[in-house]
Parts: C-alpha cells; structure tokens; sequence
C-alpha cells in the first residue's frame, strides 16, 4: 500500500494541479504539489531502510495491462536494493526541486502548469524505476521523456526552447526506437516481458543467434546491444548527446530535476536493472565502457570552453554520466548506481546553484559577464563550492568515493578497452576540475563584470530557496562517506544479491580494494593540477585564456562548436532528412494523396455539378419536354416488356 | 358516315399533340402555353367522354366534369401568377424566363 501511494501520490496531484490548478490560490498549489512528493520521499527513505537492513524484496501487481497470446504484461511495482536507491533519489530531489520552484518560478503566471508537468515527471520516473517488466519500464521511459519535453518546452514563447524540446524529443527517439527493438528481441526470443522470465533464461539468449538481414548474430548481443542504444539515446551518451547542453533552454529546476539527477539517469538503471544480460555479453561490456570513457572525455573538454553558465553544467552532467557507464561497462554496477547517487545530489546543487546565480544577476547566464559576485552571494557561493568539490572529488565530499571507485574499477576490469577507458577518465578528472573551477573563479572572483544597473539589483535568493541548497549541500558532503561501504564494500554485497547479477567471475568490488597507490591517487593529483591550472589561467594571470585560446585557435574553435558535432548533423541527417520531408510534403502529400483524394473529389464533384447544373436551363419547354421524354421511355419500356 | 369512338379517339390524340407541341414549340408567350394546357385537358375530356358512351359507364363524365373544374381552377391560378409576374418583370415572353437556369 505504501509502495502504492509513493507512486502514486505525484500522478494524483499532477491530474489535480494540472486540471483544477487555476481556480484555488497559487499558495495552495504550492503546499499540494510540494507535500505529495515529500510524503513519498518519506516513504522512499523507509523502503531504503528497510532494503539497507537486509535482503528486502517487494513485487506488488497491480492490474494486468495486455493478455493477447503469449504476450501478457502486467502493471507491477517492484522494491529491490536497485529501485529503492533510484526511489529515494528521485523521490528526494523531486521534493526539493518543487520548493526550489516555489521561489524560482514565482513570477511565472502559468506555475501549476509547471507544477503538474514536474509531478508528472516525478511519477513517471517512479514508474520507471519500479517497474517489474520491460514495457512498463518503456511507458515510465517514454512518460519522463514527455515531462522532459513539455519542461524544456515550458517557455512556449520562446523559439529556442521550442526547438530544443523538439530535438530532445527526436534525439531521444533514436534511442527510443533502439529500446524498443531490443525489447521485442527479447519478446520475441523468451516469449514473455517480466524481468525475472528474460532474465533466467540469459544462458539460452546467449547460445541462440538471430537473423538481422541476412546476417546472423548473437542474439545476446543484439538485444543488449540495442538495449544500450535506448539507454545512450536517454543517457545522453555520444552521438546521441547532442540533445542534452539544447535542453537547458527549459527553466533551470528542471534542468536541476530531469537534466542532471533523475532523467538521464535512467538509461544507467536500466543497465544496472538488466544487468543479468548485459553480464554475459561481453562485446557489448566493452562498447558500453568505451562509448561511455569518450563521452566523458568529450564532454569534459567541451566543457572547458563554454561560456553559459547552464551549458557548463550541462556538458558536466553528459561527462559523469559518461563515468558511469565506465562503471557499467567494467562491471562495476553498485558502483555506477553509487555514482548515480551522489552525482544526482551534487549536480542538482551545481544547477539550482546556477540557477540561483542566475536569478541574481538578472537571468544573465553568461560566466564573462559575471565576476566578483561572493562578496555579494556569499550563500550560493559557498553552496556552488561545495558542489565544485563534490563533483571534483575532493577528499570525502561525495564525488571523491563514487568517482574514484570509477576509476579504479575501470583499471581493474577485465572488459576490454578497459585501460583506454582508464585513462581517458583520469584525463577528464583533470578537466572536470579545471573547468569545474573555471566556472567558479569566472563567476564569482576576478574583476566585476556585471553591468551597474545589474549590480545595484544583485540579490541573495529568497529562503524557499536557499532550504533545498542546503539539503543538498548537506548531502553532497555526507552522501558519499555514509553510504560508501554500501556500495561499494564486499560486505554488503548481499544487499544487491537479487537486484544486480555479477557472473561469477566478476570480483571487481573486491579487487578495486587492492589496486596500486598510483592508480588510487591520481585522481586526486589530477583534481589538485585541474585547480591549479584553472587558478593561475583566471586569477593570477587572467590574460593568459586569451592568449591561449589565439594560440590554439583551430582547436578552440573545434571545442567551443562542440566538436562540430551539430553541424555535421544538421549536415548528414538534418538537412536531408528536411529535403525528403519537403519532397514527401509536396509531391507525396499535396499532389498524389491530396491529387487523388479530398482535393482531387472535391474538385472533381464541382466540375460535374457545373456540367449538371448546364442542364438547368430554366426554359419552363425544356422541363416539360424532359417531362415528356420520360414519361415515353418509361411507358414504351413497360409496353415492350409486357 | 357514323361516327364512331375510333373517331373520337383520333381527334382527341389530335387535339392532345397540338396541345403537346404547342408547349413545347411555343416560344412567344405564356398565355399560349396556358391555352395548349387547356387544350390537353380537352383532349383527354373528350377521351373520357368517348369511353363513357361507348362503355355505358357514366363515371367517365363525371371525371370529365372534374377536369373541367380543376382545368378552370388551373387557368385561373395560372393567369394570376401570369399577372403577378408581368407586373414585376415587364413581359411575359417564354424566352425570357429562365431565372431558374443553372
């Protein structure tokens, strides 16, 4: 029951806000929407309690939703180690995004539409990470892609949020379509959706083959291969990242919400959910470690050269989650879920950090129009800089244990391309650092940029704010040393025994324990350098960026347009995509659909009523002579037949 | 020569054929049209009046009588509309009436 009313409860008061919203006062929307997601975020944090206690199972069916032949799918929910974690993150962040909202969004006359879309969000999210078959996770999966563009959409007005909803939308529909061949390779070869049914019979997936145009392969392979296609396309992972720095468009709780802790999680749970697949299909181990190490190495240096404070974030997030699936790929799971944790609470700090920058200096988002703003937000600073050292992994803040778990799993692994992974991870700790820091020393040290009729408005957020930043500075800190034994200890592996399957070869939470020193402390020589560089280019020498930048222009320029990555897109798929559009449009559409059907018979029906209507003379003779006609033919007719 | 209902029958198709093309070949004036309508009432008046003597059936007249009737009641419905439309558009030329063309 209370499984029930935690999943629940934010659809209920997304339907409520959504449709009756406008009539009550907006306080009270406030009060209802914020406190159906705390109550639930109560309910996630006894689940995980319980769940941290000892093996604690729930499957809870609900209703069945398809019976045709062999397919039978049922909505369930259920509570494992993996989902309750996801339960808590979601259910947590969510809560302190509403409030966050309460203040952010204050001036915003269509609020409860807000609101109804983040609880909807919510709801799907739980649906997601509750699910106990592969078609309902893909209805929480398509539900939070729909939250996400509604959200990124929200400012309707706006001509780039429009399109970047739309892109987010596509871009995830690539991977969307990926997903959903998986599944039905994965119907199709074991006859049935439930997680637990597909999942047993892993042995006779991987020693089968399937037949994809003429080619024969692994039919293992295939599925978790198109599996991971729906999780990059969710995860924003390369090539189908392009989406993800566009949708910062959106108000800046959700980016904090959908854009960096919950959403684009979802495509690491579901790896780390169907992680009995993915640990027989080794080939497919080792694309997902090596797609997520150049991910985290491309965002990273992307990052490095931006100048919106919201698109810096941004890139960060699309870098962790490039971390994670290092994680994934090594077959460190608990640890990329640990990740996955911890990074939803720093990064939702970064990004209603920013958010709150932001809100100072008069919604201006560019970092070289800001400067020397501590003095005058001391709050938000020492919040963002408890965000920078958690991301960084500064020693026992959260990021230090998940992120260099990471690392050293990824040395560890016995994946291949597990050492390129390796260090093109350190490499981006280096970067993370330096552009993580980049921002802080751009944003509120140096000299003052901001404009003097700015300055004079410069305002530290209100309270309803500044709570949830707390929260969550409170659990970028603590989260990652109270929970890392659980995660990331082998005696705890018990707790995950039914919720992730490690093959029995798999050791790596053991041997992550017994790497090198060099290995255990570069991350944090990395860190240390990142700082160091990133403080001497903008405080002691604040020239010096310019001159790099003229040094290195080609490669500036190749990093500041994201590697090109849109414009060879816009070359490739986009525009043609637009010209066989247009051609479908105009040739397909107008002239033979249009041509034959309603166009061509409406058109049609007036020539012959024109021709008909000739017929009408209007000479009273020519009526009586019709008259007159018919009356023979019929007469003569019936004379003729007797 | 006696006159016999084949006669009668012959005149009557007579008249009802004036009548007919006087409809149809008319193209002068309404009134003519009305009094080629009379004219096939007639015909078929005299049709029936034929076969009632013939047939020893004085039903047959008593219609006739009706159609006379309903002939005069005709022709002066007829002749009023006739009137009416004059005095709104001027002439009552069969050529010119065909408000009513598609």
């Amino acid at each position: 029951m209370a499984l029930f009313l935690l999943v629940f409860l934010p659809l209920f008061s997304s339907i409520i806000v959504g449709f009756f919203g406008k009539r009550v006062n907006i306080s009270l929307v406030h009060i209802f929407s914020c406190s159906l997601i705390v109550i639930p975020f109560f309910i996630a944090s006894y689940f995980l309690n319980r769940s941290l206690g000892g093996d604690f199972n729930i499957v809870l069916p609900l209703a069945t939703w398809l019976s045709s032949g062999d397919l039978l799918v049922q909505w369930s929910l259920k509570l494992d180690m993996l989902s309750s974690v996801m339960l808590v993150v979601v259910t947590l962040v969510s809560s302190l995004v509403h409030i966050y909202s309460i203040g952010y969004m204050r001036h915003d006359p269509h609020q409860n539409r807000f609101f109804a879309y983040l609880s909807f969000f919510t709801f799907s999210m739980l649906i997601l990470v509750t699910s106990n078959n592969f078609l309902q996770l893909f209805f929480g999966w398509e539900g939070v892609g729909l939250a996400s563009y509604l959200l990124i959409g929200f400012w309707f007005k706006k001509k780039s949020a429009n399109s970047a909803a739309i892109k987010a939308f596509i871009v995830n529909r690539v991977g969307d379509f990926g997903f959903l061949i998986g599944i039905a390779i994965l119907f199709v070869s074991t006859k049935s959706l439930d997680f637990d049914v597909v999942f047993s019979m892993t042995k006779e997936l991987s020693s089968s083959s399937i037949s994809l145009f003429y080619w024969n392969f692994n039919t293992l392979d295939v599925a978790c291969f198109f599996l991971f296609m729906g999780a990059m396309g969710k995860s924003a992972q390369l090539f189908l990242h392009t989406w993800l720095p566009d949708a910062m468009e959106g108000p800046t709780p959700v980016s904090a919400l959908i854009h960096a802790a919950t959403m684009v999680t979802a495509g690491v749970f579901l790896i780390a959910r169907c992680s009995p697949l993915f640990e027989e299909s080794e080939n497919i181990l080792s694309l997902i470690t090596i797609v997520g190490a150049s991910t985290a190495f491309f965002a990273a240096t992307v990052g490095l050269v931006q100048n919106d404070i919201k698109r810096i974030v941004a890139y960060s997030t699309c870098s962790q989650l490039g971390y994670m699936f290092v994680a994934l790929g090594s077959g460190a799971y608990q640890i990329a879920i640990f990740h996955l944790f911890t990074h939803a609470f720093f990064k939702a700090l970064l990004f209603l950090g920013s958010g709150s920058v932001i809100h100072a200096v008069s919604d201006e988002q560019d970092i070289r129009k800001m400067g020397d703003l501590y003095r005058l937000i001391p709050f938000t600073w020492i919040t963002m800089l408890i965000g920078t050292l958690a991301l960084t992994g500064f020693p026992f803040m959260s990021g230090y244990f998940s992120k260099d778990g990471i690392i050293e799993s990824a040395f560890v692994s016995h994946t291949s391309g597990h050492l390129y992974a390796f260090y093109l991870l350190i490499f981006s700790a280096l970067l993370t650092s330096f552009y993580s820091w980049r921002l802080i020393f751009l944003t509120f040290h140096g000299k003052s940029k901001v404009s003097k009729d700015v300055l004079s408005k410069v305002h530290e957020s209100p309270k309803v704010m500044m709570i949830p930043l707390m929260i969550l500075s409170f659990c970028s800190i603590f989260s990652g040393y109270i929970f890392v034994d659980y995660f990331m200890s082998h005696d705890f592996e018990f707790l995950w025994k039914s919720a992730i399957y490690l093959s029995s070869d798999n050791h790596i939470i053991e041997e992550i324990h017994n790497v090198p020193l060099w290995v255990k402390y570069s991350p944090l020589v990395m860190m240390i350098l990142g700082f160091v560089v990133s403080f001497l280019f903008y405080i002691v020498f604040p020239f010096a960026p310019g001159k790099v930048s003229k040094t290195f222009n080609p490669l500036y320029k190749f990093l500041l347009n994201k590697w090109y990555f849109d414009e060879a897109y816009e070359f490739i798929f986009v525009r043609n995509i637009k010209k066989f559009g247009k051609f479908l449009s105009l040739t397909g559409d107008k002239k033979v659909i249009d041509g034959l059907g309603p166009d061509g018979i409406s058109f049609r029906v007036l020539a012959i009523a024109k021709q008909v209507g000739r017929l009408q003379t209007g000479y009273v003779y020519h009526y009586a002579f019709a008259m007159l006609f018919g009356l023979t033919i019929f007469l003569s007719y019936f004379f003729i037949k007797g | 020569m006696v006159i016999e209902l084949g006669h009668y029958l012959v005149l009557a198709s007579m008249l009802f054929t004036i009548g007919v093309i006087g409809v149809f070949l008319n193209r002068e004036n309404v009134i003519i049209i009305l009094m080629s309508l009379e004219l096939i009432l007639l015909s078929i008046s005299i049709n029936l009046v034929a076969f009632s003597s013939f047939l020893n059936d004085s039903s047959g007249q008593i219609f006739s009588l009706f159609i006379l009737t309903v002939a005069a009641g005709e022709a002066a419905i007829g002749l009023a509309i006739l009137v009416v439309y004059f005095r709104n558009v001027g002439n009552i030329e069969v050529d010119q009436i065909n408000k009513m063309s598609g």
